[in-house]
C-alpha cells in the first residue's frame, strides 16, 4: 500500500514538468501535494496512476516496480477534478464499473456498491444520473467509484477545486473521516494551502517541477524552507534590507537579530506573518511606534495596515476580541513588535 | 437619467404599450415575415409540391407502373445497396478516425484531418474521374483488374467506391468536434478502473457519442442515396445494372418521359423528407444531451 518514486522526470515539448523527484509514502498515510498551477503536481500524480509515462525514473507501488505497468493493471483509485463520472450511467452503475470490468458476480457488486453508498452517505441515490447530482455529491460518487475495486492507493487530483467554498469545507472533513475509516494510502493534489494544511498529515510542496519542502503542516507553516514557500503558504509581509552588522538587520525602526552567518552588507529578504506582529495601545517592551492607517475585517481576525514612519508600512493581524477590547481604529497611535520572522538571502 | 425621464421614455408615444416601443415597428415585422415566407414557399415548398404534382400527373396507376418498372426497381435496389455499403464502411471509418484524432496524439494528425476533408472540397465529378483513372481500362491498375476479370468501372463496385469517397467525411466530421469537447476524462477514469480498450470504447465512448454518430449516419445516408455526379461518371448508365435512382431519373427525363421521371424522383423526395424528420428527431435528442453536460449546481444537502 506504499508509494515510492525515484528520480522521476517528465518533459512536455521541452517544458520540464517534473524534474528528478523522489518521494516515499508510507502505507496508510494521507499526504498533500501542494503547489501553484503549472508546478508539475498533477503530472506527478498522473504518472503514479499510469496516465502519463515518465521519461526516466522509477515508480514502486506496494514495493513492486510499476513504472511501465499499464494504468489498467496498477489498481490505483483516481479522482479527477471535474469528477469524470460516466454521464450515461446512473450512480449505481458508475460505482459498479470497476467491479464489472473485473467480472465480479452480481451479488458481490451489489453488496460492495451498497456499502460504498452508505460510506459516501448517498444511499437511495442509486438511480440518479450524474447530471441530477450537485457538485459535492458527484465528487463523493467519484470517490466511491475509485474505491470500489479496493485500490492499493487513492490519488485525488484537485478533488475539490471545482466546488464552492462551503461544500469544499464539508468535503475536507468528510475525506478526513473517510481516510480514518478506510485507511487507504492517499495522495491528493491541491493548490489550496488551507486544504493541504487542514487535511494532510504531511505536505509536499512543489514548485517548477521540484519538491521544495516535505514536512508536517506545522513545519511547513512555521519553518518555510525557501523563499517560495515563505510567500506561498500563509499570508506574509516581506521586506528587503541589508545586514547592518554581524547578527543584525535593521529595517525602519525594527531591529532583527539574525543568524551570524550572514555577512554585513549582504542583501536579505525578511518574511514575517501579520499575526506575528504584536500590537498594543500602551507601550509594553521593545515595541516601535506605529499608526493605524487602514482596517480590514477578515472574520476571526482584523487586519491593520500600520504606518511605522519613514514612509514604510506593514500588515498586522489581531484576533477580533483583542482588537475590539483595545478599541483599535484608523488614525490611532499604537505600538508594534515583530515576534517571529524568517530571513533568506536575496 | 432620472427615474422620471426613464418612465416617460418607456411609455413611448401617447400611452402605447411600453413593450411595443422596444421592438421593431409593425410594418417592418410584417415585411420581414412575408419576405421569409415567400422565399421559402418559392424555393422549397413549391418545387416539392411540383415533384409530387407531376408524378401523379397521369394518375395513380401510371405512377405505380413507373415505380414498379423493373428498371426502376433495379435502380432502387442498387441505390439501397450503395447506401448500405457507404454508410457501414464510413461509419466504421468515421468512428475510428475520430477516436484516433481526438483521443491520441500522433505524427501526421493534421494531415489526416485535412485528408478527411478532401471529398468536401473536390467536385463529385472529379471524384468519379479519379476512379476511372485508377480502375478504368486505360487506368493505373485497370489492366490488372480486367485481366483478373474484376469489373470496377461501369459496374457496381465503382459506384460503391465513388459514393464512399463522396460521403467519406460526414461521420467523422460530426464526431470530431463532439469528442474533442468531451475530452478524455471518462476514458482515463475507465482505464484506471481497469477497463480494456474495447470495454472503454463500448461502455464509455460509444454511449457518449451515440446521438452525434446517428446524426452523422443520417447525413451520410442522405448523401449516399442522392449522389449524382461521381456516380454518373463511373456507372456507364447501364439500365437495370448500374443505374441508381438519381441516374434513372435523369435517363427518364432525357427520354421526355416526364411523368415517370417525376414518379421516381418522388421516391427520392420521399426519402429526403423521411431523412429530414429523422434528422430533426435525432438532432433534438443530440442537443438535449449536449445541454446536460454542464449541469446545474444545486445547493448541497448537508452531509
Amino acid at each position: 500500500m506504499s508509494i515510492e518514486v525515484k528520480n522521476l522526470t517528465k518533459t512536455f515539448n521541452g517544458f520540464k514538468a517534473v524534474q528528478d523527484i523522489s518521494l516515499k509514502l508510507e502505507s496508510g498515510s494521507l499526504v498533500a501535494l501542494l503547489g501553484p498551477s503549472g508546478s508539475g503536481k498533477s503530472t506527478l500524480l498522473r504518472m503514479i496512476a499510469g496516465l502519463e509515462i515518465p521519461d526516466s525514473g522509477e515508480i514502486h507501488l506496494t514495493g513492486r516496480e510499476a513504472t511501465y505497468v499499464s494504468a489498467k493493471e496498477r489498481n490505483v483509485g483516481f479522482v479527477f477534478q471535474h469528477y469524470a463520472l460516466f454521464k450515461h450511467m446512473n450512480v449505481y452503475e458508475n460505482i459498479a464499473f470497476g467491479l464489472r470490468v473485473r467480472n465480479q458476480s452480481e451479488k458481490e457488486i451489489r453488496d460492495k456498491v451498497h456499502d460504498l453508498l452508505s460510506l459516501i452517505q448517498l444511499s437511495g441515490f442509486e438511480k440518479r444520473y450524474p447530471s441530477q447530482l450537485s457538485g459535492g455529491q458527484r465528487q463523493r460518487v467519484a470517490v466511491a467509484r475509485a474505491l470500489a475495486p479496493s485500490p492499493q492507493v487513492l490519488l485525488l487530483d484537485e478533488p475539490f477545486g471545482a466546488l464552492d467554498a462551503k461544500v469544499r469545507e464539508e468535503l475536507r472533513n468528510w475525506i478526513l473521516k473517510l481516510h480514518e475509516e478506510t485507511n487507504v494510502t492517499t495522495l491528493f493534489v491541491t493548490h489550496d494551502q488551507n486544504e493541504a494544511l487542514e487535511v494532510a498529515s504531511r505536505i509536499l510542496i512543489m514548485n517548477h517541477g521540484k519538491i521544495e519542502q516535505d514536512g508536517t503542516p506545522i513545519e511547513i507553516f512555521d519553518h518555510p524552507a525557501t523563499h517560495f514557500i515563505a510567500q506561498f503558504v500563509g499570508e506574509t509581509n516581506y521586506i528587503d534590507t541589508e545586514v547592518t552588522e554581524k547578527g543584525l538587520a535593521v529595517w525602519g525602526p525594527f531591529r532583527f537579530p539574525i543568524n551570524p552567518s550572514f555577512t554585513a552588507g549582504q542583501k536579505v529578504r525578511i518574511y514575517f506573518r501579520p499575526h506575528d506582529v504584536y500590537v498594543t495601545e500602551q507601550f509594553e517592551t521593545l515595541q516601535v511606534k506605529a499608526k493605524i492607517k487602514k482596517t480590514r475585517f477578515k472574520g476571526t481576525v482584523i487586519e491593520y495596515l500600520l504606518d511605522i514612519g519613514e514612509g514604510k508600512s506593514i500588515f498586522a493581524q489581531v484576533p477580533k476580541g483583542v482588537a475590539l477590547a483595545s478599541g483599535f481604529k484608523d488614525g490611532l497611535d499604537v505600538y508594534a513588535a515583530i515576534t517571529a520572522f524568517h530571513v533568506f538571502p536575496l | 437619467m432620472t427615474k422620471e425621464t426613464l418612465i416617460v421614455s418607456l411609455k413611448g408615444a401617447k400611452g402605447t404599450d411600453p413593450v411595443r416601443t422596444l421592438t421593431e415597428p409593425r410594418w417592418v415585422r410584417v415585411l420581414l415575415i412575408v419576405a421569409a415566407v415567400l422565399f421559402i414557399g418559392l424555393f422549397l415548398i413549391l418545387p416539392l409540391f411540383e415533384v409530387f404534382a407531376s408524378a401523379f400527373d397521369k394518375g395513380w396507376e401510371y405512377y405505380f407502373n413507373a415505380v414498379r418498372d423493373p428498371m426502376a426497381v433495379s435502380a432502387i435496389k442498387l441505390t439501397l445497396l450503395t447506401a448500405f455499403f457507404s454508410v457501414v464502411l464510413n461509419t466504421i471509418f468515421g468512428v475510428a478516425s475520430a477516436w484516433a484524432i481526438t483521443k491520441f496524439n500522433f505524427w501526421g494528425k493534421n494531415l489526416l484531418i485535412t485528408l478527411i476533408d478532401i471529398p468536401f472540397s473536390v467536385s463529385p465529378v472529379i471524384a468519379g474521374l479519379i476512379y476511372v483513372l485508377l480502375f478504368g481500362l486505360q487506368g493505373l491498375w485497370g489492366k490488372w483488374f480486367i485481366d483478373h476479370n474484376i469489373h470496377i468501372i461501369f459496374a457496381v463496385p465503382g459506384i460503391v467506391l465513388a459514393t464512399i469517397f463522396v460521403t467519406f467525411p460526414f461521420v467523422s466530421r460530426e464526431l470530431i468536434p463532439l469528442m474533442q469537447e468531451q475530452g478524455n476524462d471518462e476514458e482515463e477514469a475507465a482505464l484506471v478502473l481497469g477497463a480494456t480498450g474495447w470495454q472503454i470504447f463500448w461502455k464509455v465512448t460509444l454511449p457518449n457519442i451515440q446521438w452525434g454518430l446517428l446524426y452523422g449516419v443520417i447525413l451520410c445516408n442522405a448523401r449516399a442515396m442522392g449522389e449524382f455526379g461521381a456516380v454518373s461518371v463511373v456507372s456507364g448508365h447501364i439500365r437495370g445494372l448500374t443505374n441508381t435512382l438519381p441516374l434513372h431519373v435523369e435517363i427518364l427525363y432525357n427520354e421526355y418521359n416526364f411523368t415517370a421521371a417525376f414518379a421516381v424522383a418522388s421516391l427520392l423526395t420521399f426519402l429526403a423528407i423521411v431523412t429530414l424528420i429523422a434528422k430533426t428527431i435525432v438532432g433534438t435528442r443530440y442537443e438535449r444531451e449536449k445541454e446536460i453536460l454542464p449541469s446545474s449546481l444545486e445547493s448541497e444537502p448537508s452531509l
